[in-house]
């Protein structure tokens, strides 16, 4: 692997860890949560619901 | 001149403050007992000259790193900060969780000095120039580079989001020297300091305002504004307590019950 290829590989192990699921989901959640803002409706809740109903199903694959 | 000024301190700044204290104190028992091993068992100097090498590039980091953040627009700020701090407060608190509930076990510094000490021992024992030995050196400095990268990350986040990188960095400062005077006190690995309830804690805090944060920066209006962390954070911690609880339940119940995968 090439030296700029390692360093990408280390940096998506630093940020995105064990769980890229996790990573994934939090990215979904915050453009949800744009484009229900932009729509007019209050969209505050949408975070909180996926921090939470994120960490029950990075729990649950761990638990496995 | 007024006299008698106090300068107030905010919630969010409060935060920031505890966040940072308590997650450097954290890495750095944990650096602190790769330094200790290497230290004890093949060259103290070179040690700590990994160990300084590592700070200072950790410094230079957070300064280069913060400068730029600050010019950033608030909201885009925001929704990036808030992202990153999300995904780490959510990996913290995942393991704080599983080992709360014993489905992982608690990180052991007797034993991972006992670990790396046997590691050290057992290495190359040749020297480069300058009587610095290369093995206490490269392993002091990875040791502590990257036990302090996740938490110049949460300074930089925390302290850009609030252009307080100074506070956030003297928070980190405090909690180094803190770990550092009593791991030469004791001259042996922290063993006794609370790590998992530590990072339970940070954890919460992370995921808290990594959620309040994106959400903001998303485009999204809190109710209360600020004040909505006052439910936020407490709302996050029973979250992850009442998902401790639960899975023990589940461990328990697995453990009474064998024959069921």
């Amino acid at each position: 692997m090439s030296r700029l290829g390692r360093g990408v590989a280390a940096l998506w192990s630093f940020v995105v860890g064990d769980d890229p699921v996790t990573a994934l989901g939090v990215v979904v959640a915050l453009a949800l949560t744009a484009l229900i803002t932009s729509s007019g409706v209050p969209a505050w809740w949408v975070m909180p619901v996926a921090a939470v109903g994120l960490l029950v199903l990075s729990l649950l694959r761990a638990s496995r | 001149m007024r006299l008698g000024h106090t300068p107030s301190v905010s919630g969010p700044e409060l935060a920031l403050v505890v966040s940072v204290f308590i997650a450097c104190t954290v890495e750095a028992v944990e650096a602190l007992t790769i330094v200790l091993a290497v230290g004890a068992t093949r060259s103290w100097s070179s040690a700590l000259y990994g160990c300084t090498a590592a700070t200072l590039v950790l410094a230079v980091v957070v300064a280069v790193f913060g400068a730029a953040l600050t010019h950033f627009p608030v909201d885009t700020l925001r929704v990036v900060i808030g992202g990153l701090l999300l995904v780490f407060g959510l990996q913290w608190l995942r393991k704080a969780i599983l080992r709360a509930a014993g489905m992982k076990a608690l990180r052991d510094e007797s034993a991972a000095f006992a670990s790396e000490s046997a590691a050290a021992l057992s290495a190359d024992t040749r020297s480069v120039a300058g009587g610095i030995d290369a093995y206490a050196f490269i392993v002091s400095f990875k040791g502590v580079l990257l036990e302090g990268l996740e938490v110049a990350v949460i300074v930089l986040t925390f302290g850009a989001n609030q252009h307080r990188v100074p506070l956030a960095a003297a928070a980190a400062l405090a909690a180094i020297l803190l770990v550092a005077l009593a791991g030469v006190a004791a001259r042996a690995p922290l063993a006794r300091v609370p790590e998992n309830t530590m990072k339970f804690a940070v954890g919460v805090m992370l995921t808290s305002f990594g959620t309040f944060w994106g959400a903001e920066g998303a485009g999204a209006s809190w109710p209360g504004e600020d004040v909505a962390l006052l439910g936020l954070v407490p709302g996050v911690l029973l979250a992850a307590v009442a998902m401790t609880v639960w899975l023990r339940r589940a461990g328990a119940a697995g453990a009474a019950r064998p024959d069921i995968a």
